[in-house]
């Protein structure tokens, strides 16, 4: 198991998250949709520019801009 | 007592399909004082007595970063419902929990509806209603707001909770030792000062502390600076001691806990799955076709493409129809009103001036049906994600398109909604942005006035150049709000934290109720500000009429032209019928005593208060190729888009015509020699970019919360517009056009 940024994510791979060093807002909206560490997310896409990254976290689908996804670090397999 | 019972709930998790089933016909909306969050009111009948049902905004938590989520903290807060029902999405339960996590550390009286249960069991999830509710302490009924199941156990469930309040204790979770004990110390400082009393529990208050919650901050130190900053000390105590043994801040760490306790939840089997989790779901799976880095943006061209077409076909007979009825309605005045001012009043200026908006009225809606389509289905979530690359680069957030679109991004929207649908950005420096460029776009009342000048000037390339009017639109909306991005509204972007909700069919009710909420706002705008401004424009357009010496010059006129035709010529006009055959001569003496009353009818205008200003305005215009009948029609475009090919067709005397009735008014404007392509050319760039019409300019300052933007977008849009327009009708007068 290796950690990783978020960014440099592959499509269809997936992870759980190791630490969220955003703080402010940024940091807020992503607790608030439960990107915590110990979720497990998978990379679902990314929009045709690619840039956001389309995120399955649960039962849902998230989508967040690259720099965004710097702030994330995740343990992948 | 009527009890009164507030819909809590994140986004997409059918609250307001709820409330719909709940309330039925029997309900009412609002506005939050202050700021542009709807409140949406109704009734509901709870065996003998009725209850008051309040759908709060949707929020995924009560943080209160956005508008949304203050007003549903400090409408839970302050008004004290009896009860909350907190609107759950049984297919996604653990992100849903975060939000009822909130409200019973709040301490509310709570029952969850958990909602979808259709959903879920189609993705092979079961959720064990009975075990939540047991380990939560909470009430949970399972319904399907979209067929209102479950909702009369539901709505008994919190009527209930409401005639009986069952002592609740707030939710109490560890946040870890460091913050535990913090809390504690706190907690006491404030159960002794009352502080706060009125609106929250200490612990509460306490929590919001340590988040160092802005909002509650300043409450508290409003009411007593004393102990808050006491508070705000202990706070910044656990702060510097979590950053420097854990390299965390007390507000992350709290919604670590928050989750590690719903995790514990769930874990304890409250959801049972017959199938493997990460299994594709069928939404998932159409998103590989469009949301397709290849396929998407092709896909997603055509769709508009298709939207536009649908639309421009179907509208056309109901765009006709309710032209014809404005004509016989007319027609029905001028033969009923006997000739003179007051006829000239009612058809010229209310029915004309109205009719000319109302006509698009099936045009719009078809649109917004559209629209609306887009929206429920889910699909312009995953336009904001496709373009969102592009509308950052601009300093724009993917969630801008909605208004861009809406406002006439493709052509034929109108720009009174649109500002209204950049509600849905949440950061107000995008927001602003987005305002303030979406009434570039080419709304329905811009259309008119590009058709008749491609008419007149560009007749074999009518495609081409609409398209390209299209493209200078977002060209030039998208470049101004780069400019305002890069001076006056500077600033962050935006997260783009953003949930693409699962594909849906989309309910009749949903796309009829959204359809129609913009509809009536167009509807509205032609009903109250088009009819004033008609009535104003026909009377600056009429008064002061022409002196009397002038009058007789053009009586005297006629007889002479009257004289050089034969006598029987003379007799058989005067006695003729409407539409009866005649002779030669006498048509020529008709067509000869025509041009004498145009020419009369000119000059008035040149006489009249608007004539006097578009002269005015001439010697500025003249950079732009207008004269003074164009800068008439410009100065009354800016009360409503509609009103520039009215006033340019009553400027050029052909009385009064529809809006839609271009083809004479294209070919006078052809023939005439102040005319050009370049002319038309620097007309359609400043119709384009100039002031936002009157009711649009209202809206802006509604939403931007200050007249000081609506008249910004006033002098700036105008301004711009005028160097634009000067620039092109320099360029192309030098190229020879
Ligand atoms: N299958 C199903 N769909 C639902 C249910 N409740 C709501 N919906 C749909 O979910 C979508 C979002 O609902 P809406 O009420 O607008 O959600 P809101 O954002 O919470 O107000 C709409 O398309 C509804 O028709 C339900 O119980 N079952
Ligand atoms: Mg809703």
């Amino acid at each position: 198991m290796r950690t990783i940024c978020l960014r440099s994510m592959e499509q269809k791979q997936g992870g759980t998250i190791k630490t969220v060093k955003a703080n402010g807002e940024l940091g807020r909206r992503i607790r608030d949709m439960g990107l915590v560490p110990g979720t497990r997310i998978k990379v679902q896409g990314r929009a045709p520019l690619y840039d956001p990254v389309a995120l399955r976290v649960g039962d849902f689908t998230l989508t967040l801009r690259n720099n965004e996804a710097d702030y994330i670090d995740v343990d992948v397999e | 007592m009527q009890a009164t019972i507030a819909l809590a709930g994140n986004p997409n998790s059918g609250k307001t399909t709820l409330f719909n089933a709940l309330t039925g016909a029997r309900q009412h909306v609002g506005n939050y004082p202050g700021v542009t969050v709807e409140r949406k009111e109704g009734l509901c009948s709870v065996g003998a007595h009725t209850a008051h049902i309040v759908d709060l905004p949707g929020t995924y938590s009560l943080t209160a970063y956005s508008e949304e989520e203050k007003v549903a903290r400090e409408y839970l807060a302050q008004e004290r419902p009896d009860v909350v029902i907190d609107t759950l999405d049984a297919s996604n339960l653990e992100r849903h929990l975060y939000l009822v996590v909130q409200l019973l550390e709040m301490g509310l009286p709570l029952v969850l509806a958990l909602n979808m249960v259709d959903v879920a069991k189609s993705r092979g999830m079961e959720v064990d209603a009975e075990k939540l509710s047991e380990l939560l302490r909470t009430p949970v009924v399972p319904t399907i707001a979209r067929t209102g199941k479950g909702k009369q156990d539901l709505i008994q469930r919190a009527a209930d909770l409401a005639q009986q309040p069952v002592n609740q204790t707030p939710l109490v979770i560890s946040y870890g030792a460091d913050i535990d004990k913090a809390l504690l110390e706190m907690q006491s400082l404030i159960s002794e000062g009352a502080f706060l009393k009125n609106y929250y529990n200490p612990r509460w208050v306490a929590i919001k502390y340590l988040e160092m919650d802005e909002d509650i901050i300043a409450k508290g130190r409003a009411v007593n600076p004393d102990l808050s900053d006491r508070l705000t000390a202990i706070s910044a105590r656990v702060a510097a001691h979590l950053e420097a043994t854990l390299n965390m801040d007390p507000e992350s760490m709290i919604a670590d806990h928050r989750w590690g306790f719903i995790r514990s939840i769930i874990q304890q089997g409250v959801i049972t799955r017959s199938n493997d989790s990460d299994r594709l779901y069928l939404s998932d799976k159409i998103d590989m076709v469009l949301t397709n880095r290849f396929a998407g943006p092709i896909i997603m061209l055509a769709i508009l493409y298709g939207l536009y077409q649908v639309v421009f076909a179907y509208s056309a007979a109901p765009v006709e129809w309710v032209e014809g009825m404005f004509g016989w309605l007319s027609d029905t005045a001028a033969a009923l009103l006997p000739p003179g001012m007051l006829q000239s009043l009612v058809v010229s200026g209310v029915i004309d001036g109205v009719g000319g908006v109302m006509g698009f009225v099936p045009l719009i809606m078809f649109m917004f049906l559209g629209i609306a389509i887009m929206e429920d289905t889910g699909y312009l979530a995953r336009v904001a994600y496709m373009l969102d690359r592009v509308f950052k680069a601009f300093g724009l957030h993917g969630s801008s398109v909605m208004a861009y679109v809406v406002s006439g991004g493709i052509a034929g929207g109108c720009a009174v909604p649109g500002v209204m649908a950049a509600r849905t950005l949440r950061s107000p420096k995008e927001r602003l942005a987005t305002l303030l460029t979406a009434p570039f776009m080419n709304c329905g009342a811009k259309l008119p006035v590009f058709a008749l000048l491609i008419a007149a000037f560009f007749p074999a390339n009518e495609a081409l150049m609409m398209f390209g009017i299209t493209l200078l639109a977002w060209m030039g909306a998208l470049v101004a709000a780069k400019i305002l991005r890069m001076t006056i509204i500077r600033g962050e972007s935006t997260p783009f934290v953003m949930e693409l909700p699962p594909y849906r069919v989309p309910t009749f009710r949903g796309l009829a109720t959204h359809t129609w909420e913009r509809t009536w706002q167009y509807i509205k705008k032609a009903g109250t500000v088009i009819l004033g401004i008609s009535i104003l424009l026909w009377v600056i357009m009429t008064f002061p009429g022409l002196p009397e010496n002038k009058t007789a010059e053009f009586e005297v006129m006629r007889q002479h032209v009257a004289a050089s035709y034969p006598e029987a010529a003379a007799q058989e006009l005067a006695n003729a019928d409407e539409g009866a055959e005649l002779s030669d001569q006498a048509q020529a003496l008709r067509g000869a005593l025509a041009a004498v009353d145009s020419q009369e009818a000119q000059a008035a205008l040149r006489n009249s208060a608007a004539g006097r200003i578009g002269g005015a305005l001439e010697s500025v215009t003249q950079w732009a190729g207008f004269d003074w009948r164009t800068n008439i029609a410009l100065v009354g475009g800016f009360a409503a888009k509609e009103v520039v090919v009215s006033a340019l067709s009553t400027a050029y005397s052909l009385g009064e015509t529809d809006p839609e009735e271009y083809q004479t008014l294209s070919q006078t404007l052809a023939k005439d020699s102040s005319w050009s392509p370049a002319v038309a050319l620097a007309l359609i760039v400043f119709t384009m970019f100039y002031a936002p019409c009157f009711v649009t300019v209202v809206c802006i300052a509604k939403e931007a919360g200050s007249w000081k933007w609506a008249a910004f977008s006033v002098i700036f849009n105008t301004a711009a517009a005028f160097i634009l327009a000067v620039g092109v009708y320099q360029m192309a007068t030098l190229l020879g056009y």
